[in-house]
This record gives structure tokens, sequence and C-alpha cells, in this order.
């Protein structure tokens, strides 16, 4: 099992590193970090720019496969290089990481609880109005790109603050940097992470709900719950202990998988409400030209779709008795 | 985005098994009971009809319509909904609703190509690797989980450059690029199924060489698998388009998208929120009606799919019971 | 035994379900009772509404469920009890044991925790004693080891092991009534007798009244005191087992018990098929249901449907009116009103079998899998000697029956046939041909000469294509042209019994035997020479199957075909091979003549698998006395060293410790007994078993 398991992790660094490599030569080669000093005022001195950009390993006239080797060299030292604006981009990937955490913590816990149960009541109260409710609301929701629903809630919070007359729900940033004390601060921090949340919590909602229905469906049907029911127990109790556990089951690996994903796919929310995460830097770094912030963006993409594959398929041995490793 | 991954489906199974008594259906039969299960599904009725509707505001009402997008009235800056321009005008006095209908254009079109081409590789890729099996199908795979690890937004966006001069096509067949792979995933475990079934093992102990196996038996075996998930394709592609181009990566200028009309209204959204509501509105329609035809599509081809299996008792199995109408 | 009161009483049961179609009809009046300590066997085909019947006892049916009638227990009337209080009553009272025990069990909890649960719902037991009392009744059941295999997962256990557990969880609050619902039919036949073993001294613990239902006349034979015959959703004949199964007064039952190929009478002869398919339960026609399929309706059959009523004041009420002229001595004779078909003569049949050409020769065959373990994390943990070296020939004109119970190797080796692959060693040698050195063009010669039919109908015919192309696609594929297929394949839609106006048709417009014909003529298109048939009756109800039979039969006799007859029911083989091949754990154990292998079977595996058989005769189920095998069917993964029957072997048991060593040690090579049958086992030596 060990070197099953190591052969497996080799040919999955192995597409790392190949991601990466790709993203790295897509934009070394078609951003161009000298159009970010033009137009400056005052302007700057060519060589100036282009001795800044030699010394960040970003000037386009250097072939692609030499920056490529220094750029490669530093990611085998731990080294990601510096952004467009000279600072490291190991610590911009650090300070971001920790940003994304912050947000989706709490909003992935509550979108997973809530997908599973309203899918397993939606699957309980099949066709009843209850399920049709919930059935036509993830429709619509998982009918919205994100960023319709994500600029539909900041456009309502800002008719709720006109209402009220002051700014109740924060629509920009992560907290608001004037504030002193702690339990002001504290309040801030939860003002503004009330929409970024809501936008996580509605969609991861809507879409771990379907898939909780579906195997719950399945298992609604299933002789096992048939049996439990002959033994003597309620349809509650039956429905709860085996049929819901079961159900899980299958749902817990996918969860987990797509919450992982959530590390770069929030790109839409934290854009939108100005979260300076992973998923935003993704939009930023391209905007701003900045090739190596792309390739570490890139890196870490494919590194979290992994780590995100490699978790579920644990968890779904772990969880499963019918797979679990002995 | 990535919450928006398409629903996988469940491998079809056989039609369901009828009455033990020869029931008198023919070819057209089948169609027609499938044309009367869709229009039975009152969801998937509704969204064929908006789904007409919205391609008519498309490509019908230019035809009559009194603004051309490209025309600016000098009379109607941030206008709102009027007689004259029904979805209002924006700062520069274009047309709203022009503009909505021309982005539509574009947006439909790219979604029903990327569909369409990403089904068709899912189904071929799929089918062989399953087919076959040993290296066409480990190099296959191989692939498939490059493409899985690939950051696509991130690929797609950093190359929009790219067909900023030349043409929108390119970002179709990028789109495709990276949205087959779950398809052609369930492609090949389905085909993997079918290479077991009876029939298929018939077939090839009677002699009959593998492809025309896989064109004879095996994918006309998941034609309803692969038309409903080809639809949430569409679905899936149009989220895609729109978001990327918000976010300026997807369509260039000078063609218009729906996800660009959106993006040039939403500054001014919060004074003028029919800048946002009207074409986010009108994206959200067509991706729900595509959504609500898929769902009605799986009830109809497929109705021993998880849904409607769990629906008939178990008991009873010459029938199944009630329609979804009840 | 009259004088006690029923434990359950079910009257005028009706049960419906709404459907696209229009109600469905499942249950329309079932009354039965059964007494404390009686067991009552309610048998019938599939739709014949016995499990609806069940399941309404229980109040388990989907709420869509439209039931009228009475149930009582003991008195008091549970149909219009609400949940809660059927809660009480299911499980405790009346407990049920289900078909198929690997999707009854929950497959997240142990077995242990399972069986507490039960107690625990019913009984006030702490954990321990709780845990403690589970483990008695999984050894009462005969489950070894029982205080580790407590612990262990439903998909730890065997099929027989599951159905153990599910009787024990059956008996845990030692009820009044046990429902069994086809509790052996998952099984195979030496673990079915195991089971039924079991569920026999589950009755003397609790002293239930037993319900069992099963489509198999011949479980309970032996096992029931009374027989409920049900038919289209109602009973048509009940009785005590002696009156249902040797006076028969309702045509339905007669059929059925002359289309059950049995064990006991003496050879190959031809079936009395049912013609015909059960009704729908959408919209049944007026009149008898079974009267489109009965050979002696009258008008009167096809106008009024009969009631259940007891005529001459006996113990055995039927619904057929005809009953009265089929008693003793009436002017029908039950054993004449079904046509029996003529068995024709094959022309192989009168040259001796030495002269006749072989068709296949198999020498040698090995199979053997890597055996991979996990399901993330897949790794070669051993190997699975599926088939180990078996040898056996057929000749022209020839039926050879390959038997034996699932996991022996029988799929295997017919797969090892098909796939004309090079194989790990052995020969396998066809039409006088090695399969080995065969080019494309030559292996595609050999396809046509070679062919198959397979066990489920519905899953062999592609259900997009109408039967047409279904029997023109082997046509096309040699190079037919249009024109030929097309008069090719009416041809041989009449030559298996069906209109040969319906090529264009699809699958699912066709009953299961139909289907099966179908697939039979495909089969048979090319005119081959050998037929690989696998399980090809083990789908189709009791009824259907004689019919389907007696085709093979024919067909063979017409085209001088030579079959090649896998099967795991001895039954059915008795009545359709000329020679028998008996496997185990992957080898031949013995081989002979059908003649000799059901006359004197030699090897002891033989002879316990032929005593497993049930009969559907109880006088003879009664006498009769059964050899039980001890434990389950060994992974073909982990071979016993030495013979590999000997640690479930009888024979083995008795021997004495030198004896006993040779089993361990040697490996026992096919001896020959009288003529070309032969056994693989140091001691044969012949029984009478049947």
């Amino acid at each position: 099992m060990g070197r099953y398991l190591l052969r497996r992790l080799i040919n999955h660094v192995a597409l790392v590193l190949i991601a990466a490599s790709l993203t790295y030569f897509l934009a070394a080669i078609s951003l161009n970090p000298r159009a970010n000093f033009a137009g400056r005022n005052p302007p700057v001195a060519a060589s100036s720019v282009t001795a800044t950009l030699n010394d960040y390993n970003l000037n386009p006239d250097t072939p692609v496969v030499v920056r490529f080797a220094h750029w490669a060299n530093g990611v085998a030292h731990g080294d990601l290089g510096r952004t467009v604006t000279g600072g490291e981009v190991n610590d911009e990937f650090a300070r971001r990481v920790g940003v994304s955490t912050r947000l989706l913590l709490i909003a992935t816990i509550l979108g997973s609880i809530g997908g599973v149960l309203v899918g397993a009541w939606g699957a309980i109260r099949q066709y009843r109005t209850s399920d049709r409710v919930t059935t036509l609301a993830s429709f619509f929701v998982l009918a919205m790109p994100v960023f319709v629903i994500a600029v539909t809630f900041k456009l309502w919070a800002i008719d709720i603050n006109d209402a009220v007359g002051h700014k109740v729900i924060e629509y920009t940033g992560e907290y608001d940097p004037g504030l002193t004390g702690t339990g002001e601060i504290l309040l801030s921090r939860l003002q503004h992470l009330l929409l970024p949340s809501l936008t996580l919590i509605v969609i991861q909602v809507a879409l771990y709900s379907r898939y909780q229905r579906s195997t719950m469906l399945d298992v609604l049907g299933s002789d096992f719950l048939r049996t439990a029911r002959a033994k003597g127990l309620s349809r509650r109790a039956a429905l709860m202990k085996h049929g819901l556990r079961t159900a899980v089951l299958p749902v817990v690996p996918l969860l987990v998988y797509n919450v992982v994903l959530l590390f770069t796919g929030a790109t839409f929310t934290e854009k939108i409400y100005g979260w300076h995460g992973m998923g935003e830097w993704l939009v930023n770094s391209i905007s701003t030209n900045d090739v190596n912030a792309v390739a570490a963006v890139g890196m870490f993409t494919a590194f979290v779709v992994l780590i995100a594959g490699l978790l579920s398929d644990v968890l779904y041995a772990a969880l499963d008795p019918r797979v679990r490793v002995r | 985005m990535a919450v928006q991954t398409p629903s996988v489906q469940p491998p079809s199974q056989a039609p369901a098994a009828p009455g033990d008594q020869p029931a008198r259906r023919r070819a057209s039969g089948r169609l027609r009971l499938t044309a009367v299960r869709f229009s039975r599904n009152r969801m998937a009725l509704f969204g064929l009809v908006m789904l007409v509707l919205l391609f008519l505001m498309a490509y019908v009402s230019p035809l009559f319509y009194k603004w051309d997008y490209t025309e600016l009235d000098f009379t109607a800056f941030q206008k709102p909904p009027s007689g004259e321009h029904w979805f209002g005008t924006d700062q520069t006095g274009s047309d709203l609703f022009a503009l909505t209908a021309r982005g539509m254009q574009k947006s439909l079109v790219i979604g029903i190509l990327t569909g369409l081409i990403c089904t068709f590789v899912a189904a071929a890729v799929g089918a062989g690797a399953g087919y076959f099996g040993g290296w066409t199908d480990r190099s296959l795979m191989w692939v498939v989980d490059l493409l899985l690890v690939m950051p696509s937004f991130l690929i797609i966006a950093v190359l929009s450059p790219l067909f900023q001069g030349t043409t929108w096509l390119v970002f179709v067949v990028l789109l495709a690029a990276f949205s087959w792979m779950i398809t052609g995933r369930v492609v090949r475990s389905m085909t993997l199924t079918l290479k077991d079934r009876e029939f298929v093992k018939a077939a090839k102990y009677m002699g009959v060489p593998a492809p025309v196996i896989i064109f004879r038996h095996i994918l006309p075996s998941m034609a309803s698998m692969l038309i409903i998930d080809g639809t949430i394709q569409v679905g899936a592609a149009i989220i895609g388009e729109t978001s990327l181009s918000y976010f300026g990566f997807g369509v260039q200028s000078p063609d218009v998208s729906l996800g660009t009309v959106i993006a040039t209204g939403t500054p001014a959204a919060p004074s003028f929120p029919w800048l946002f509501y009207f074409p986010a509105g009108c994206l959200v329609l067509i991706c729900l009606s595509i959504a609500f035809i898929g769902d009605g599509l799986r009830d109809a081809l497929d109705p021993n799919s998880s849904g409607a299996k769990a629906r008939a008792p178990r008991t009873a199995k010459s029938t199944s019971t009630e329609g979804r109408t009840s | 035994m009259s004088e006690t009161p029923p434990a359950l009483e079910v009257t005028d049961l009706h049960v419906s379900f709404p459907s696209e179609a229009g109600p469905v009809r499942a249950v329309r009046g079932v009354s039965f009772s059964v007494r404390p300590g009686e067991v009552l066997g309610i048998v019938g085909e599939s739709g014949s509404g016995k499990s609806v019947s069940s399941l309404a006892v229980l109040g388990l049916l989907p709420e869509t469920a439209d039931i009228k009638g009475s149930v009582k227990l003991h008195g008091r009337e549970l149909l219009e009890l609400d949940d809660r209080d059927m809660t009480e009553i299911r499980g405790k009272d009346i407990a049920m044991v289900f078909q198929d025990p690997l999707s009854a069990l929950t497959p997240v909890y142990s077995v242990g925790d399972q069986i507490v649960e039960a107690l625990r719902i019913h009984q006030d037991l702490d954990k321990a004693q709780a845990r403690k009392r589970a483990v008695e009744l999984l050894d009462l059941v005969g489950i070894p080891d029982p205080a580790r295999r407590a612990g262990a997962f439903p998909h730890e256990f065997s099929g027989g092991m599951r159905q153990r557990a599910m009787i024990a969880m059956a008996i845990a609050n030692d009820p009044e009534v046990i429902i069994a619902d086809e509790p052996t039919t998952a099984l195979d036949v030496t673990i079915q007798a195991q089971i039924l073993d079991v569920l026999k001294k589950a009755q003397e613990v609790t002293g239930a009244a037993i319900v069992m239902i099963t489509h198999d006349l011949g479980v309970v034979a032996g096992f029931a005191d009374r027989v409920q015959v049900m038919y289209a959703g109602r009973p048509v004949e009940t009785g005590t087992v002696d009156d249902v199964y040797y006076r028969p007064r309702m045509p339905y039952t007669i059929g059925l018990l002359g289309s059950i190929p049995r064990l006991d009478d003496g050879g190959r002869h031809a079936l009395t098929p049912i013609d015909g398919n059960p009704p729908s339960l959408v919209d049944l026609p007026a009149g008898c249901p079974f009267a489109a399929r009965c050979p002696i309706a009258t008008d009167l059959c096809r106008r009024v449907e009969p009631e259940l009523t007891v005529r001459e004041g006996g113990n055995h009420p039927t619904a057929c009116h005809r009953s009265h002229e089929l008693v003793a001595g009436g002017s029908l004779d039950p054993a004449t009103i079904y046509p029996v078909p003529p068995l024709p003569k094959a022309p192989a049949d009168s040259v001796p079998r030495e002269d006749r050409t072989p068709v296949l020769e198999v020498d040698g065959l090995v199979k053997h899998f890597p055996l991979l373990y996990g399901a993330v994390v897949k790794r070669k943990v051993g190997e699975v000697r599926a088939v180990d070296g078996i040898s056996f020939d057929i000749r022209e004109g020839e039926t050879l029956g390959l038997v034996g119970e699932s996991g022996c190797g029988k799929t295997t080796t017919l797969l090892e046939i098909l796939d004309l692959p090079s194989g790990q060693s052995g020969t396998v040698t066809v039409f006088g041909k090695d399969i080995r050195g065969l080019k494309g063009a030559e292996r595609k010669a050999l396809r046509r000469d070679l062919q198959v039919v397979f066990q489920d109908p519905m899953a062999a015919l592609d259900p997009r294509m109408p039967v047409g192309d279904i029997l023109g696609e082997p046509l096309k594929t040699h190079g037919w042209s249009r024109d030929r297929i097309a008069a090719r394949v009416p041809e041989l839609l009449g030559q298996v019994g069906l209109d040969p106006d319906h090529v264009d048709r699809f699958p699912a417009e066709f009953s299961g035997g139909q289907r099966q014909r179908i697939s039979i003529a495909r089969a048979l298109a090319l005119e081959p020479k050998l037929v690989v048939l696998d399980e090809p009756v083990s789908a189709l109800d009791v009824s259907i199957q004689a019919g389907v039979l007696n085709l093979l039969d024919e067909l063979k006799a017409r085209m001088n075909l030579s079959y090649l007859f896998v099967a795991h029911d001895l039954s059915v083989v008795r009545h359709i091979a000329d020679r028998i091949a008996v496997m185990y754990l992957g080898r031949i154990v013995e081989l002979g003549s059908a003649e000799a292998v059901f006359g004197a079977p030699s090897h002891p595996y033989t002879q316990a698998l032929l005593s497993a058989v049930p009969l559907p005769d109880p006088r003879k189920e009664r006498e009769r006395r059964r050899i039980l095998l001890t434990g389950d069917l060994p992974s073909p993964a982990d071979v016993p060293t030495g013979c590999r029957f000997r640690n479930r072997c009888p024979k083995f048991a008795s021997l004495d410790e030198s004896d006993r060593g040779r089993c361990r040690e040697e490996d026992p090579a096919p001896t020959g007994l009288a003529g070309d049958h032969t056994a693989a086992c140091h001691f044969a030596a012949a029984v009478t078993v049947v």
C-alpha cells in the first residue's frame, strides 16, 4: 500500500509541476509587466524600468526559458519570486491564505451543515411543498453566476443601509482599519463578514443539498431502511439512524472536495467584496501583469485540486466500512 | 467558479422493465412518450417556453426594435425603462435592451457551441478510454487529470489578450477544453459498465469490431445521459463565459456579451439599478430555463434515474407510480 | 391443533398502488391464517402479490398504497393502528426475514450492533446485556466464533451468514409470527438447505408461526404445513401440503407442478409449459385471470372470476369454476389437461458417443486472476484461482451440463472459451482447432460456429434496436446481403415460436420468456454447431422456464446442435443434459453421463449438492435425510491444500486419521468409475441420494 500511495503521490506531484510550469510559461509569454510602468507620472526612465524588471526576473526581453530556469530554481528553494511591485511573493501568499481562511471558515461549516440538512429534509418530504420550494430555490441559486449573487446582495445591502440611515452592513474589505477597541473591531469584522459569508453559504447550501437530496432518495427506497422499520424503529428513528447516516457517507468526500477547492474558487466573492484573499489575487495578478504571482496562484490552484482529491479519497475510505482500508 | 461544476449524472440504466405482458410501443411511440413525460413536467415546460422567448428576444427583436446596440441617444442618459427605451439607457445613452439582446446573442451561441464540443469530446475520449482500456485508458485519463489540475480560469484569463484581436471562437475552444473532463470520466465509467453488459458481450462474441460496437451499442445506450449532460453544459458554459467576461477576461470589445454588459452596468447600479438588474435578470432566466429543461429531460429520457426510481414503490415493480405533476 | 386460535389472521386484504397507467391492483382479496407453531407457505410467481401482502401485514408499504381488509394479530386489528402503535408490534410480535440479506442490512453498522439495536428497541437491556444476548443469538443461528463475528460489517459476511444474522435479528424478541419473504432465493442450494435448517430451529426456539413466501414449490414442500398458491394478486388454491401437491384442483397449480423440472422423475422428458404470461395487474380482464392460459377454460371462466370456495366440505378451498371436475373420479384428469409436447429424437442419439466428433475439447484449462484489495488503494494481495485445471469434451449433438454453486468457476470457464484468448495454461480446442494459434479471420470464422445465450434476456438484447436488427446483427457481421438477412429474420422468429411479423418490435415489447427466445434465435442465426448457454432459464418464472427448455431440446434435435449448458440448478440440468460436469472451487469434481452422475453420485460434494435440492413432493421431502455441508464455499483465493473439499466434506469427517492425511496432502485426480464416469475423490463411492 505504501508503494502504491507513493507512486500516486509522485504522479500527482508531477501533475502539479507540469501545471505550474505551463502556467508560468503562458503568463510569462502573454503578460507584459513593462506596461505597468508606462504612463507613470513622473515618467520612469526606460533603463531603470529594465533594471527593476531584471531585478524581479520579470523582463519580457529576457528569453522565457532563462526566466523560467531562474524562477524554477527559486521555487525549488522555497522562493516564489518577487511581485511586480517588488514585494516577496511568499509574504503576499501567506497573508492572502490567511485572509481566505478567515473568510471561508464559518461559511463552509454553515454551508455544509445547511446543505446536508436541506437536502435530506427535501428528500424525506419529496414532492411536498417544502421540497418543491427548496428545490426551486436551489435551481435559482445554481442558475446564477456568483458575481450576480454577490452584486445583488451588495445592492440590497446598500438599500438597507440607506433605509436605516447608517452603515449596518459592510460590503468592502475585511475590517475597518480606523477602529481601536476590541469589541468594536470584532463587531466591525462581523459586519464585514456577513455579506461574503452569506453569498458563499447560499451557493454551498444550494449545491450540497442537491447531492444530499439525491443520495438520500436512493437510501429512502433501500431494503435496509425497511429492515430497520421491520425491527420496530419508528420512521423518524430509522431515517435518522440508518438513512441519513448512510446517505451522508458519499456526500462527505464530495463536500470536502468542494470546500477545499473554494480556497481559490471564492474569486468572485473576494473580488466583489474587496477581501484580499487568494481568489482576488488570481484576478488582480493578471490585471497587474504580475507573472510570478500568477504562477504562484496557478501552482497553488493545482495543489489545492490535488489535496482536495486526495483528502476526499482518504475520507471516503475512512468513513465507509465497505471500503475501509484495514 | 469551482462551485459551478456541472452535476454528475448517475449512470443510466436500461429502460424501465415493462410489465410482463407485451406492451404495444413503437419507435415513434417512444419519442412521443418522452415528449409526454417532458410536457407533464411544468418546470421543464416553463423552461422551454422561456428559452424560446429569450431566443426570440436575442435574435428577432433587433429586427424591429427602434434602437441599435451601437446607437447612442444623446437625449437620454441613464434614463429608467420607458416605452422609448424598454430597459432604460446607460451613461453614454446606449439603449440597454438593444445591448442586452446583442449580448444574449453572443452568450447563447458561445454556450451552445461549447456544450456541443464539450459533449462530443467527452463521449469520444470517455468511450475510447473505457472500451479499449490499457494504455489508451491510462494516457487519456492522465490528460483528464492534468486538465483538472490546471487552473482553468487563470489560464483562460491569461490567454485572453490573445483572442482580443482575433475571434471569440478561440475563447469557445478554450472554454470547451476545460469543461469536458468530468463528463468524460462519467462516460468512461458508464462504458466500463456497458462493456460487461450482456448485449455488448453478445456483439463481441458475434465478431462485431470494436469501433462498430462503440457507435452501434455503447454510445446510443448513453444517449440520454449525453443529451442531458450537454444541456447542463450549455448552462455551465454560459455561466463560465459571462463570469470571465465580467472581469474582462472573456469576450473582448467590439464583441458584446451579457457578461460585458453587466460589468459595464455594475458600477452605476446603486443609483441606476436597471443597468444591473435587467441584463443580470436575462442571464439568470437563460440559465434557469436551461436547468429546468435539463431536469425535465432527465425525468423524460431516463425514468430509471435515482429520482424517478425512488418514486416508484419497490413492491409493485411492473409500473412506476404517479407522475411528477401530482 | 385446529383448536388453537390463529396467531395471525388476514381477511380479504386488498392493496392497490396508483400508477401512470391506472391503479395497480397488486393484492385482490387475500385471506389466510396461521396458528402458533404452524408454517404456511405462500407460493406464487413474480407479480402474484405475495410480497406485497406481507409488507401490508407489517404496515411497511409506501403511503401511496391503498390498503383494505383486515389483519388481526391474536384478534387485534392491525390495519387500524397508527404507525406509533405498529412500531410496538414490528420486530416484537411480527418479525420479518427479507430476501436479499446484503441490501437488507445497513452497510455502515456492524452485524452485532444491528442485533443489539433490535433487542434494545423492545427490551429493557443495557448495552452489555444486549451485546451478550446478540452473541448468543448469533451462536444459535450457527455463526462460528460469534463473539468476534458480531463486530463484522455485513459486507464481510457471506450471503448465507448474512441470512443467518437476519434470522437472529428476527428471533431476537421472541416473535409470535415470523414472515420470511423468499429467504433462500438469493442463496446457493447447499446454503439454502442450511438456512432452512436454521429457520426450522428458530421456529422450535420461539414457537412462532411462520409465513414462508416463495416462488419455489420445492422449498415449501418439506417445510410448510399448509400452502397457499397465489396468482394475479389473489389466492387460487389453499390446503395442506399433501392436498395441494398430490390432489391439486386448480389448473394453475396443476400446470405449475407439471412445469417444474424435478430431480426425481427419471431423466429426460418434455416438461409441460403453461402457455402465455401472467396478466397485467393494471387493468385485469373480466373473468378468471388465468383463463387466457388455462387449457380447460370455458365461457363462464372468461366472464366471471371464481371465488375461493370450499367445495364438498373439505379443507381445500379452490378458486376455479371447474375444480369439482378435477377431483379424483371427476370428469377431468389433472394429469392430462395440459398437452405434453413430444420430445423429438436427435439424430446423434442413435450414434454411440465415441463415434461422434468432438466439437469442444478443454484440457487442463487454468485461469487465475490477481486478487486486488481496497477501493481507493488497489494492490495485489493474492491470486484467485478461478479455474484451476479442468478438462472435458463435448461431442456432436450432445449437451454437457456444467453445474456448480456461485464462485465455483463455471462462468469463468465459459468466458475463457468464448473470449478465445491465448489462455494461461491448458488448451481449448474448438472443432478440432486449437484456439491459441488463431489469427483474425480464423477467429471470426470460429465465432460463426460458436454462439452464446446469456442469462438475463433483457440485458442480452440492446433495448434500442428492433428485433429485426438484433437478429440481423450476426448475419451482417458475417457478410450476409441485405436481402438474405431480410428473408432469414422472419424464419428465425418462426423457429423459436414467435410471430414472424414482429420484426420491427423492440425487446421491451416482449415478455421475459419471449426475449429469451429472441436471444436463442440470434444465437442460431448463423447455424452454429455449438451453443454456449449461460444460465438461460434462471431469470425466468417456472411456468415460462419449461417452454424455453422444451424449445432448446427441440432445436438441438432438429439442428443437430451441441450445448454447453452452464447452470446452478441441478433439476434444470437433469432435464436437458446428456452429460454432467460438477464444479467445485475451480475444479471438475465429478464428470459423467447424466444417468451415472444423478443415479450413482460418487463424489461427496455431488452427493451433498443433490441432497440439498428440494423436491416438490412433501412425502419424499419429509422422509429425505439431507447431507448438510458445514460452512461456506471457501474463497478461490485461499484454496485448501490437498483435496479442496476436505474441510466441508462429510466423508472426510468419517475417515480415520491415516485416510484423512491423504486427503490433506494429496490433491485427488479424477479417477475412473464405471464407463467414462469420473470423480476426483480418494474415496469415491456411489450413494443414492434422490
